[in-house]
């Protein structure tokens, strides 16, 4: 589904990415773990095409992201759940679901407040539309990030470490929905997290990125047995 | 060339790598002025090319009316009653000061015309333009600012739909159409002002009839029209800079940051319509 080759990217003198190579194949949970500052967040920018690599190359089905024409293709089946959840705070609930539907389809007002009613309902987020985002708790931001990440059907979901700054039971009912998201849409998932509990809680699969590299990536049971003290030592804490 | 390759054939260069660099006070000042300018001329080369892309987006699909005139609101009739105010307060002012001044050479009937002349060809753009730079220029890097700390400028791009398209350009629409318009209120309450002082309060008690034939004699459509490519131009280069810093303001800049890049665009703003106004007056009175 993704395919990343030799991904470079400095920031002035600091290289945070030194050739990274990682397969996202469809349809798994893929869980990209690493310490504070290791790149993890810098490489789901680099696949949203939010930031440019330096060197290497992001494929998505098979298309290299440099050589697309118009990203916004791409971008229209990815769906993003940001980690301050950047929910556009000018807007209602609403607004912030349907945002993608009235921005790029025809859908009257009416089919996009069933959809996005809808889409609620799926992160258990019932009779909030008109709230502002300014009203909600954190764990209610980031269940209307999700819906709003769903709310174009994407073919891929990426999450920005979904559970941080949330109380481990508002933590808890992320992942559950991770899960439940996963299960009901058959989406390909990429989590971002460096909380291990969450990690292991929705993942099929698992990198990890230590010096700008992956050192480790297999399915979960083949992490635990990597013998590896850098990723044993992480995963164990 | 000989020289040079026997000494590095005898070693000279690792010698001279492991000595310590001691350079001259020219060399690094050099090096900092040399570093300040390059940073201003790639500032001044993104800047334009931001406004490029702003105006190549202008003409293109989707059309999002709604979005033009929730900023039309905002930045126009928003702004009315303070442009109104400083309008009657400027035209009161100039009047007060120019009949002390013009009292001296025995021409005090003149205030009509210095007061109309002065808010048509300057006053009136020049203080609508101060006004809104403060009140909106600095307000949309406010915004805008706090958008990209926040994440919201990224998750729109994310959402396949263009920040510029979808926050820059109704900003810059609604500026450059509603200075204009403002200005033409500044300028009619202006003269209201002077004439008001002119007739009622100032010692000599001017014929209000006499002060509005000086407005009607003076005024030229020529200056109007002039004043109004001015004020437009005015809207534009105020929206530009307020959304630019916004959009510049280092995602970690955090609240700091917002609050820097606010107080940068309005003195950024203030200086770019003084440069603006000289560069105009200077080419359009001279074409016209």
């Amino acid at each position: 589904m993704i395919q990343i080759e030799n991904l470079w990217k400095c920031f002035g003198d600091k290289e945070v990415l030194r050739g990274l190579n990682l397969h996202i194949p469809r349809g798994e949970t893929s869980i990209v773990i690493g310490r504070s500052g290791c790149g993890k967040s810098v490489l789901l920018k680099l696949v949203t095409g939010l930031m440019q690599p330096d060197g290497g190359e992001i494929r998505f089905d098979g298309e290299a992201i440099s050589n697309v024409k118009d990203l916004n293709r791409i971008r229209r089946k990815i769906g993003m759940l940001f980690q301050s959840a950047a929910l556009f705070d000018s807007m209602t609930v609403e607004e912030n679901v349907g945002f993608m539907l009235s921005q790029h389809t025809n859908l009257s007002k009416r089919e996009i407040e069933g959809i996005v009613a809808e889409k609620l309902h799926l992160v258990d987020l019932d009779g909030v539309q008109k709230l502002r985002p300014a009203e909600l708790s954190g764990g209610m931001r980031k269940r209307v990030g999700l819906a709003r990440a769903i709310a174009f059907n994407p073919e891929v979901i990426l999450y920005d470490e979904p559970t941080t700054g949330l109380d481990p039971i508002t933590g808890s009912e992320i992942n559950r929905l991770i899960r439940d998201l996963h299960a009901k849409l058959k989406v390909t998932s990429v989590v971002v997290t460096h909380d291990m509990d969450s990690a292991f809680s929705v993942g099929t699969r698992m990198a990890m990125i230590h010096a700008g590299q992956v050192i480790a990536s297999g399915s979960l049971n083949e992490i635990r047995r990597i013998d590896n003290p850098i990723l044993q030592q992480f995963i164990s804490e | 060339m000989q020289d040079f390759m026997n000494s590095i054939g005898n070693g000279e260069e690792q010698s001279l790598s492991t000595q310590p660099i001691r350079r001259s006070v020219t060399d690094r000042l050099a090096d900092y002025v040399g570093g300040w300018i390059f940073k201003k001329l790639y500032e001044i080369g993104s800047a334009v090319s931001f406004v490029c892309s702003t105006l190549s987006l202008i003409f293109r699909r989707p059309f999002q009316f709604n979005l033009l005139v929730r900023q039309l609101l905002l930045v126009g009739v928003n702004s009315l009653p303070v442009v109104l105010v400083s309008g009657i307060f400027t035209g009161m002012v100039l009047a007060t000061q120019g009949y002390h001044q013009l009292k001296d050479l025995s021409a005090e009937g003149s205030v009509g015309r210095f007061v109309s002349v002065s808010v048509v060809k300057e006053l009136g753009p020049m203080v609508t333009a101060f006004i809104l730079a403060g009140r909106i220029g600095a307000s949309i890097t406010a915004e805008l600012g706090t958008m990209k700390v926040t994440e919201q400028i990224d998750a729109l791009e994310v959402m396949a739909t263009s920040p510029v398209k979808y926050l820059v350009v109704p900003r810059f629409l609604a500026c450059a159409v509603m200075l204009p318009l403002l200005t033409t209120f500044s300028i009619v309450f202006g003269i209201a002002g002077g004439y008001f002082t002119a007739v009622y309060i100032l010692p000599f008690k001017m014929n209000g009839r006499f002060f509005l034939e000086q407005a009607r004699t003076y005024i030229f459509i020529s200056s109007v029209v002039i004043s109004l490519i001015k004020s437009s131009t005015f809207g534009m280069a105020i929206a530009s800079v307020g959304c630019y810093k916004g959009f510049t303001i280092s995602s970690t800049g955090g609240a700091e940051g917002v609050g820097k890049a606010t107080t940068g665009s309005a003195v950024t703003s203030l200086i770019a319509i003084l440069i603006l106004d000289f560069v105009l007056n200077h080419v359009l009175y001279t074409i016209w």
